[in-house]
């Protein structure tokens, strides 16, 4: 049977990509950022899952205008890094496990959630940055990966009791998988942050602070916070912090802390991460 | 019944919904053409030309011209996609944020570095 094991969050800055990609992770405006990331790599390295669900948004790389799904499911073998408009990022391409997310998009339809099924997608930033942060630069990333895109995007994203809802159908459909495979749910985007008009850069440190409180201790309250208190309180990006909730619900209620880091600032956000290790 | 619309009091802030999306069509899809080199390559040859490809209206058209973003947003732009023409100059997320706030890159970057714009500083 499958199992998820731990839940990771982290924030997922392209900027933070650059960095690691243009050998600038020592500068002083990046190193305690990423000083902050080094125990959690090593933890990995000694509790790596055979999959990890990556819950993320895309922006504007693989889906455009014309086709917006609020929940999407990547089924491919492959997903390659996207080109956002300054060439690909030079990461591993990352292999997905078709059969796997085609078991779970089954199981979580028939729960009532109609995903979207993607057979053919590329993978920005959203993606990689948080792989990058968590893996290093390594030549193949190690571990399989299966897409889980949620519309950040166009507004009204799925509210904040939507994905932690589908977090714990997703969980019943790992439970439902007869091969044995140890999972890890990730929820990426966020915190706070604004990148657009004229209340771009904001940051609210005490409403982050609280949220990753919450997270932990008090995820079924966390999920009734409306959009509207996101974006006033967190920025119009901060509403990104939804997909956090989808990882939340696919964990057990009972959940151990191994890490929790945040840092301000990452270009224009406040960065925030999380190891919670699953109780069962 | 009209749509209920909060977030439309929330200052300096524009959210992308899907009647701005509707307006912003295709000034965003002119965006995503931009994720290709070869036309990254036309729209820096002739701006207006490869803009004149592209059914949107003058004043967006004017907008891209004058990479006056918050005029875009106004216009139905989103951010992300606007990232495709900053990233086509060769322009950080960080610059563009820096020109929406009216501030200069450097001022904006120490704001960043001091933690940020506070949300009770009246702009929430």
């Amino acid at each position: 049977m499958a199992r998820i094991t731990a839940g990771i969050a982290t924030s997922h800055v392209p900027a933070i990509g650059a960095a690691i990609d243009n050998d600038r992770t020592a500068d002083p405006y990046w190193k305690p950022l990423f000083d902050g990331y080094r125990e959690s790599r090593q933890w990995l390295s000694d509790h790596r899952p055979d999959v990890v669900i990556l819950v993320y948004n895309d922006h504007a790389s693989a889906f455009s205008l014309d086709i917006v799904p609020t929940f999407a499911v990547g089924c491919a073998e492959k997903f390659a890094p996207a080109d956002e408009g300054w060439g690909p990022r030079p990461v591993p391409v990352v292999e997905g496990h078709p059969e796997f997310a085609a078991h779970l998009v089954q199981s979580v339809i028939q729960q009532d959630f109609d995903l979207t099924i993607v057979n053919r997608m590329d993978v920005d930033h959203g993606l990689t940055v948080p792989l990058s942060l968590l893996f290093g630069q390594p030549a193949a990333w190690p571990v399989r990966v299966i897409p889980l895109a949620v519309n950040v995007v166009l507004y009204p994203p799925p509210s904040g009791r939507r994905c932690y809802q589908l977090g714990k159908a997703l969980r019943r459909a790992v439970e439902s998988f007869d091969e044995d495979l140890t999972v890890q749910v990730w929820g990426t985007g966020g915190m706070s942050h604004q990148l657009q008009g004229p209340r771009a850069g904001l940051i609210n440190q005490p409403w982050d602070n609280a949220f990753l409180d919450r997270l932990v201790e008090d995820p079924e309250a966390l999920a009734q916070v409306p959009h509207l208190e996101y974006v006033r309180e967190a920025g119009s990006e901060g509403v990104e912090l939804v997909m956090w909730l989808l990882m939340r619900g696919a964990l057990s209620h009972r959940v151990r802390t191994i890490r929790r880091f945040y840092h301000v600032p990452a270009s224009n956000t406040a960065v925030g991460h999380l190891i919670l290790e699953d109780l069962g | 019944m009209a749509i209920d619309k909060p977030y439309r009091n929330i200052p300096g802030t524009t959210i992308f919904d899907a009647d701005q999306a509707r307006k912003g069509y295709h000034l965003n899809q002119f965006c995503m053409s931009l994720m290709q080199a070869g036309n990254r390559a036309r729209f820096k040859a002739d701006e207006l030309s490869y803009l004149s490809e592209w059914p949107m209206s003058e004043q967006q058209r004017q907008a891209v011209l004058d990479r006056d973003y918050n005029r875009m947003l106004a216009l139905g732009g989103n951010i992300y996609f606007l990232a495709k023409i900053f990233s086509t100059d060769g322009k950080s997320f960080q610059h563009a944020a820096a020109l929406m706030t009216g501030m200069t890159q450097e001022k904006y970057a120490e704001m960043m570095l001091a933690g940020g714009r506070k949300p009770e500083a009246g702009n929430s």
